[in-house]
Formats: structure tokens, C-alpha cells, sequence
């Protein structure tokens, strides 16, 4: 049985067109999950009778005359730390198994308001901490160009679940990067809005200060149209911008032509040489030549505080989620661990949170309340916010000079499970190029760049603009998407190598 | 952190360790049991990730104004008017414990409290 390739513009199409219906395409993704996730692992939980259900109401608007929008009937898989409302939310953690929230998150309410069909959870690094998918308690997602090798992280699940056709479409939340790396490491786009851009009501908190919900697809233009579906003002979320979502499939349509004509690209000094593998600098270089050819102004900007974000991020960061943790608790909802005796509440939590909580999230809880400790204070999270500031100013000084800016989206391409599990500062740099975004709430993108030669794995080129302008990387990301699917002469992701599918030898069920 | 550590009053110098006992002491703070291998294996990567995060003192100087928060954030309100909520039963839907349409919890006090 071979996969639905089609992007979620083409199924759109398919559907308004009355060649296909909802629940044709939603149980031919649900096939697909059965026959090649038991190698990938995208998924925590499959939702077949929901997703089902929801198409077949979906085929009954439309032939109602009542579909409500583009992506009604485009089935979509959703990151495990966004509440669902009846549907299992772990955030890949064992203190939230089994807790089934009884509210939806605001990005599922739109989800579910556009009529998309929610096919499950999928598999994340517990509660985001990660750049792998490898510290998920439930085990590790692969990545589909190599299953022996990670798929970035934290939402490697939304990634891989694209990029494996298990989904045409997946939302994604990027803390430092965990939309944008995990793209590029499979070989899909990912977004990270401006933040404020996308409610993060029922979003479970990681770092309030840096969180932001996002698309997670194989093209641009796909991304564009999820991103007006699930952004927005939203009451609920007190850090929601209040204004307009850009037009940004009209951005992302204009830039497809791939003229880039008096467009102001910069290339990040700081993000690039040292620590960044050879064939991820070759192919953003090439990216780089490319849209020089296409028109674009090219200028080095330099944005000299980059060099500390990683420590910035990794105080601040620490902080907020030691903070947010707090609320595991034992006592409302998730995990119970009583030991023996007559224990206190305390000590129940005390044995909870051992029990419920992974090494890394053990790490980073005492990481934040080390840092936010009465004498410390002042030394790193007061330091971490100044630096937080310098690190916005070389921003607002770099867009005086480039309407977006450029730079590989990860320094490595996806690197094998288990090589840096237990070496969480290795780990950590894998966020190198992706964090200033997110310290600074402006929008980013990340479009396949290509196949590094030493390993023929794929790597990514981030593309930056200042806050609110998020039309910006959908028409730039559009239009080198458009160039190097020129040169390539079709999709990155028809060169990944075909899974191994249950069930390929028996009677191929999927086609009914 | 109580000021009991070799630390008192603040990191002193540019390379900041932390103790086996002072981990410890943080997981107590975060409610957090840890059993000794826990400890073992924790202790060092914490020292490796926090001598790396320290060399953020010094970048900034003293006039740089702190950032909390990406965008300018102003106080949001809303009308004080009844809209719906959880019922009862869903918002005591995941509670491990509940009794008379209450989360029921171990007690509250230690004995030497």
C-alpha cells in the first residue's frame, strides 16, 4: 500500500473538487499509522473512531453546502502537550499518564472549529525538555530518513508523523527551537510564529516567556494555511497579540514565483562556522547563492550577543519551567505515589515527582531553582535577563540592514539514539541557531535545505524576521522552497528511503 | 538556597560547583526524592551545565534594562460577567482522590509541625 503523498493544499483541492472525501483520506492516514508506525513511533495515542467520526461530519457539511473553510476534512496530528479535550495528554511524561483534560487547548478549538479531523497525540521529549524525542518516558520517535537516528525534538513526533505521511499536517510548540529542528533534521517545514502569535491557552507551560505554537508540514504554503486557522487574538491567553493574523498564504503564494527582487536577506555571522557540520554550511551557502540569483539583496549582519543565548536561554528557561512544574503536585490531577506509613502530602509529592519526572526534567527543575535562589538571583536569572535584552537589541539593529535574516537551522544534521542522552550539554547545542528567536519572540521558519554530503541526511536554513512581520518567512521560505524544488526537480522528501510497512505483503486494506 | 553552602552570600568565583549534599538540598527544595544513585549521577552534569551558563556574568553591563518578556505586555481585563466552566465532575475528572465533590489529599502536616 503506498502512502497519501499529497500536500494538504492538494488534498484540500481533491475535497472541494468531489474526487475524494474526508473519510477516505482520513482512513488511508490512519492506514498508514498502523503500517509504518510501529517502526516510527510518531504517535502516543490514535484516535481512528474520532478522526472518523469528525470526517464523516465533515463530508456531511460539505454536501450540506456548509464546509467551513480550506482544511475542512484535513485530517492533522497534534503535539502531546496541547489539552484535549477527551483524548489522552501525557506530554510524553509518566505523571500525566492517563490524564484526559476536560477542556481543549484554544489551537485544538480552532482545529476543531475549521473541521480538521484530529487523528492522535504525538510523541514529544517530556514536557518539551529536548532536542531527540529522547526523553520521552514512552520511548523514542525515529526518523524516517534513518531509524536508528533521532528526529530532533521536542516535537520530533509532529516532525516524523509528516515527514512518514502518517499525517499531511501536525501542530508543533517551539520553546528553543523544537519546531524548527526537528524540520529540519526530517526534512519538513516548521514555523515558529511571533510570539503572542498563536494562543498558548491549554498549551502545559514549559517556559511562559518562550513557548509558542506553531505548523508543522511538508510545504510552506501548507504551513501558511494552518497558521491562519489556529492564530489570532485569544482572550483566554493574556500575552495574545491583539491584532490581525498577516495575510500570509497571499505571502507565501507571491513568494512561490521565486523572485525575490529587493528583498534585504541577512546571513547571521554568529550563526554559522565552528561547531556547524560541512554539508549543513554547504547547502545553506547554496541556499544562500540561490537567492542571490533570484534577486535578493544578500548583506553580513552581525549579532554579537547571539554567542551567550545559549546560556541565557538555559537560565531563563529553567527558571520559568521549575516554576511551572510546580503544579505537578499529586493532588488535582496525574500521578499518585503514596509510600508506605502514614505519609504527608508533601511527602507524597516528594515520592510523585521522583517516580513521575524524567532525568532531564529532574535536571532543569534544579537547574531553575538553583538559579532562582536568594543569593544567586541576581548573578544569573537578573544576568539572563540583561543578556535577554542585548540579544533583542542585535536584533532590532540587524533588521535596520535585512528584512529577514538567515542561517542553518540546526549545526548538525540528525545525529544517532542514544549518542547524546547522557550528555545534556552536547544536547543542548543542538539549539544553537534556533534559541535567539525564541528569546526574542520574533517569527522563524525552517525549509529543507537539502542533503549534507557526509551523511545524506537532511538539514534545514532558518529564516528570521522581526516580530508581527511573519508574512516575511512564509514569502522568503516560500520562495527558496520554490528554487530549490527547481534544482532539486522535485521534493526533498522523494528521495527519503521507503519504511518498511506492516502489513505490505497482505491485502492492502487501505485501498476500500 | 539558605546561605549555609561554601557559597554564602553568592557565587565568588567564576567557576561555581555544586556539592553532592547541595543538590540534595535542591531536590528537597523542589520536592523532588532522589535515591543516592540519583545523586551520583546527577551531581556532575549539573556542575558541567552550570560552569557552562556562568559565563554569562559580566556580558551585561549594570544601565542594561532586564527583558521578562519578549513584546511589551500591558494588563489585560474583561467584563465581570458569568460565562460556563468546568462542571464539578470535570474539573474533579482527573483527581486521584475525591470525596464529596472535593479533591482529597493526604494530611497537610508532618508531625513535627
Amino acid at each position: 500500500m503506498s502512502p497519501d503523498k499529497r500536500t494538504a493544499v492538494e488534498l484540500a483541492d481533491a475535497l472541494a473538487a468531489g474526487e475524494t472525501t474526508s473519510v477516505e483520506i482520513t482512513r488511508a492516514h490512519l492506514d498508514r499509522i498502523a503500517a509504518v508506525d510501529g517502526d516510527i513511533h510518531a504517535f502516543l495515542h490514535v484516535d481512528a473512531e474520532g478522526a472518523l467520526r469528525d470526517a464523516a461530519a465533515s463530508d456531511a457539511r460539505r454536501v450540506a453546502g456548509e464546509s467551513r473553510g480550506v482544511l475542512d476534512g484535513v485530517p492533522i496530528a497534534v503535539k502531546d502537550v496541547m489539552a484535549t479535550r477527551g483524548l489522552p495528554t501525557t506530554c510524553g511524561s509518566r505523571i500525566l499518564e492517563g490524564w484526559i483534560p476536560p477542556y481543549d487547548a484554544t489551537v485544538v478549538a480552532h482545529l476543531r472549529r475549521a473541521g480538521l479531523p484530529i487523528l492522535g497525540k504525538t510523541n514529544m521529549d517530556e514536557f518539551a525538555m529536548g532536542s531527540s524525542t529522547e526523553h520521552s518516558a514512552y520511548g523514542p520517535t525515529h526518523n524516517p530518513w534513518d531509524l536508528d537516528r533521532i528526529p530532533g525534538g521536542s516535537g520530533g513526533g509532529s516532525a516524523a508523523a509528516v515527514a512518514a505521511y502518517e499525517a499531511p499536517l501536525a501542530i508543533g510548540t517551539d520553546t528553543g527551537g523544537s519546531i524548527r529542528q526537528p524540520g529540519a533534521v526530517t526534512g519538513t517545514v516548521g514555523v515558529k510564529p511571533t510570539y503572542g502569535g498563536v494562543s498558548r491557552y491549554g498549551l502545559v507551560a514549559l517556559a511562559n516567556s518562550l513557548d509558542q505554537p506553531g505548523p508543522v508540514t511538508r510545504t510552506v504554503v501548507d504551513a501558511a494555511l494552518l497558521h491562519e486557522v489556529i492564530g489570532g487574538h485569544d482572550p483566554l491567553d493574556s500575552t495574545s497579540i491583539d491584532q490581525p493574523v498577516p495575510a500570509l498564504v497571499e505571502a507565501a503564494r507571491r513568494g512561490a514565483d521565486g523572485d525575490l527582487t529587493g528583498v534585504r536577506i541577512g546571513v547571521v555571522r554568529e550563526l554559522g562556522g565552528e561547531g556547524y557540520q560541512g554539508g549543513v554550511l554547504t547547502r545553506f551557502e547554496e541556499s544562500v547563492e540561490l537567492m542571490t540569483k533570484a534577486g535578493a539583496e544578500v548583506v553580513e549582519v552581525s549579532c554579537p550577543h547571539f554567542v551567550h543565548a545559549l546560556a541565557t536561554y538555559y537560565l531563563i528557561l529553567p527558571a520559568e519551567a521549575s516554576s511551572n512544574l510546580a503544579r505537578f503536585d499529586a493532588m488535582r490531577y496525574g500521578l499518585r505515589v503514596t509510600p508506605d506509613g502514614d505519609p504527608s502530602a508533601e511527602d507524597v509529592m516528594r515520592a510523585t515527582r521522583e517516580a513521575g519526572f524524567g532525568d532531564e526534567v529532574k535536571r532543569r527543575i534544579m537547574l531553575g531553582t538553583y538559579a532562582l535562589s536568594s543569593g544567586y538571583y541576581d548573578a544569573y536569572y537578573g544576568q539572563a535577563q540583561k543578556v535577554r535584552t542585548l540579544v533583542s537589541r542585535d536584533f532590532d539593529a540587524a533588521f535596520q540592514d535585512a528584512d529577514v535574516l538567515v542561517s542553518p537551522t540546526a549545526p548538525t544534521t540528525a545525529f544517532k539514539i542514544g549518542e547524546k542522552v547522557d550528555d545534556p550539554l552536547a544536547m543542548y547545542l543542538n539549539d544553537l541557531a534556533t534559541i535567539p528567536a525564541n528569546l526574542s519572540g520574533v517569527p522563524g521558519i525552517s525549509v529543507p535545505s537539502g542533503l549534507a554530503d557526509e551523511d545524506g541526511l537532511p538539514a534545514g536554513v532558518q529564516i528570521l524576521a522581526p516580530a508581527m512581520a511573519d508574512d516575511r518567512v512564509y514569502r522568503v521560505g516560500a520562495a527558496l522552497e520554490t528554487l530549490l524544488v527547481r534544482e532539486w526537480g522535485g521534493r526533498l522528501l522523494d528521495q527519503a528511503p521507503a519504511l518498511p510497512a506492516v502489513g505490505d505483503a497482505e491485502t492492502p486494506e487501505g485501498v476500500r | 538556597m539558605p546561605e549555609t553552602s561554601e557559597h554564602a552570600g553568592g557565587p565568588a568565583s567564576d567557576h561555581p560547583t555544586i556539592s553532592r549534599d547541595e543538590v540534595a538540598h535542591l531536590a528537597d527544595l523542589a520536592r523532588i526524592d532522589l535515591s543516592e544513585a540519583e545523586l551520583d549521577h546527577l551531581a556532575p552534569q549539573l556542575n558541567v551545565i552550570l560552569e557552562s551558563i556562568a559565563s554569562i556574568q559580566g556580558v551585561a553591563s549594570a544601565d542594561v534594562p532586564p527583558t521578562s518578556h519578549p513584546l511589551p505586555l500591558t494588563n489585560v481585563y474583561r467584563d465581570d460577567v458569568e460565562r460556563p466552566g468546568l462542571t464539578a465532575a470535570e474539573a474533579l475528572s482527573g483527581a486521584p482522590e475525591e470525596e464529596q465533590q472535593r479533591f482529597k489529599v493526604p494530611r497537610i502536616l508532618g508531625y513535627d509541625q
